[in-house]
């Protein structure tokens, strides 16, 4: 059985610029990322003081998806969205991060905040909890976005109705090098979905 | 006495990324968790993290936390009485 299904909003962050749906949102050229993604915080309005805690994979996945979310999620509601992101990276910028706080044996002083970091998925976590998520959720980690897989996962998962939606893309971070492109696929849309 | 709580204060803020929060909004007694500054557990190993790097307290009893992490107050207390830096 032939599947359709549509993309009924993305969010693309890169180059210090947000474009949501195509159009740029928000941009603040030549700073780091971290004071960029708080400056795009507060741009979109967003209120979780968490944010600030996180690692910036979660930060970069947390700014992408609450721009797509924040008028898909229903409080109050069963939101069955499935959360399926892909890297190439993983979680290696904390990773190093955490290393170098363990690297000498006269001077060792693991951080426990930056140690729950050491994983890609732990951002599906961090948005799950924020918006009360309880669905599917994948994090794969692939040289390059693989197009066909996310497509065929995502519409195996509306098929069998495993979710409602499901919000999906790739969320890559390492060393000041970023980019992410989430984007929501349900069964009604008004735009085909994206294969490149 | 009054400078180990600011300095806590300013070493508080960093560690746990409290980026809104500025050294003069808290108050030496205000709680450390629950309504409070709202601090995790994973701030909470993070504090112990502190005592140990900055101050040289090694908390071998996680249970004690409980009330030496109640404020500033008795943070600072609880260091002056056992640092060892």
């Amino acid at each position: 059985m032939q599947t359709k299904n549509y993309i009924s909003g993305h969010c693309v962050i890169e180059n210090n610029s947000v474009m949501v749906n195509g159009v740029k949102q928000f941009e603040l050229e030549h700073v780091p990322f971290s004071e960029f993604a708080k400056a795009a915080y507060k741009n979109f309005n967003m209120d979780y003081p968490k944010f600030f805690k996180m690692d910036n994979l979660s930060k970069l996945a947390f700014l992408a998806s609450e721009i797509i979310l924040g008028s898909k999620v229903k409080e109050g509601e069963d939101n069955n969205i499935a959360l399926v992101f892909a890297n190439k990276s993983s979680s290696l910028d904390t990773d190093v991060k955490y290393q170098g706080s363990i690297a000498d044996k006269e001077n060792y002083f693991p951080s426990p905040a930056v140690f729950v970091y050491t994983l890609p998925n732990i951002c599906i976590g961090e948005i799950s909890i924020r918006h009360k998520l309880q669905s599917e959720n994948a994090f794969f980690v692939f040289e390059d976005f693989n197009a066909e897989f996310m497509t065929n996962y995502a519409n195996g998962l509306l098929a069998t109705n495993k979710a409602d939606k499901v919000l999906c893309g790739w969320v890559e971070y390492y060393q000041e090098n970023y980019k992410a492109i989430l984007y929501m696929v349900e069964k009604q849309g008004d735009l085909n979905i994206i294969k490149k | 006495m009054e400078a180990l709580k600011q300095e806590l204060k300013g070493k508080i803020i960093e560690v746990l990324n409290l980026e809104d929060i500025a050294v003069e909004e808290i108050n030496d007694n205000d709680a450390l968790f629950g309504d409070g500054l709202g601090l995790d557990s994973i701030d909470a190993l993070e504090l112990i993290v502190l005592l140990d790097k900055d101050y040289g307290i090694k908390l071998t009893d996680p249970k004690a936390g409980k009330s030496i992490f109640q404020s500033v107050e008795t943070m600072a207390s609880y260091i002056t009485e056992n640092r060892t830096k």
